[in-house]
């Protein structure tokens, strides 16, 4: 199975996500290490994704948690 | 299994313990209302109002899907709701939605990527980098990305959280994941000083 890049791409989340057929994987992994243009896309987008994983992309308000749950025990109180 | 036992109890009568249930996920919840809702205070108060709903409707959870899908899901909706308001509110109801149509989409190609510092995250510029990239995908894009790479939620369950099937998730995601490398590679990789210079400078090599 020979790819093109565009063909790689088309795979490349799943590929990152590990769902690729193993013939398929194997036919990706053929094209990435002969085209470094589609190695820096799949590496790029890994990255991103592991920095939009890290807790500190979004920061939760000051007191979020307090007023949380000062409110559900309103709601928690008021039913009872 | 926690949730479980706890979700009984607290339908046995015991509703404090609604505390410790949720717990564990209110800072999902509010990543998830704020990645659609682009708004600190809307955020929180959608997600405040999210786990009141919870709360509510608790006897109404069916375990098939885990209580934090579920959970999640009811978050996406009452996000999704308070959007559709604004666009009433806006007359702004005929923005077009993107499609799941497969095809013709092109990553950044930029030569090359290596290593990313993660303390480079503590820098400002960069976490709004990020959140402006995601801030600017479509929403169906958006909520994907969020479930699965930020809550880490698998394919399955970003799918029941969203009521749509397990191939539009994996169409949404693979646009959305490189619709963000589109975006952010360039930015990332090119800048050559300031902030982002960490990259350029723990990287090496050629990024051109």
């Amino acid at each position: 199975m020979v790819l093109n890049c565009r063909h790689v791409w088309d795979q490349i989340s799943d590929y990152i996500d590990g769902s690729v057929a193993p013939e398929l994987r194997q036919a990706i992994e053929e094209h990435l290490a002969h085209c470094r243009h589609c190695a820096a896309v799949l590496d790029s987008t890994r990255n991103i994704l592991i920095l939009i994983a890290d807790d500190r992309t979004f920061e939760i308000p000051v007191g979020y948690s307090e007023r949380l749950h000062a409110s559900l025990q309103e709601e928690i109180a008021g039913s009872k | 299994m926690r949730d479980a036992e706890l979700i009984a109890r607290i339908l046995d009568g015991e509703r404090e313990l609604f505390h410790d249930l949720v717990r564990p996920y209110e800072k999902a919840v509010y990543h998830a209302t704020f990645s659609l809702l682009q708004n600190q205070q809307e955020a929180e108060d959608a997600a405040q109002e999210t786990m009141l709903k919870a709360l509510k409707n608790l006897g109404n959870f069916r375990a098939e899907s885990k209580f934090s899908t579920w959970l999640i899901s009811i978050a996406i909706n009452e996000s999704r709701a308070r959007l559709r308001h604004a666009r009433v509110l806006k007359f702004d109801s005929v923005e077009e939605a993107p499609t799941d149509e497969e095809g013709g989409f092109t990553p950044s190609v930029i030569s090359d990527w290596r290593e990313v510092p993660l303390e480079a995250l503590e820098r400002k510029e960069l976490r709004e980098l990020l959140q402006k990239a995601i801030a600017s995908l479509p929403e169906i894009y958006r909520e994907v990305l969020l479930l699965r790479d930020v809550e880490e939620f698998s394919i399955a369950e970003t799918a029941t959280a969203l009521g749509v099937s397990e191939g539009v998730v994996k169409t949404r995601l693979l646009r959305a994941r490189l619709t963000m490398q589109k975006i952010l590679a360039p930015q990332l990789a090119t800048k050559r000083s300031g902030v982002l210079g960490l990259f350029r400078k723990r990287a090496g090599g050629s990024w051109f």
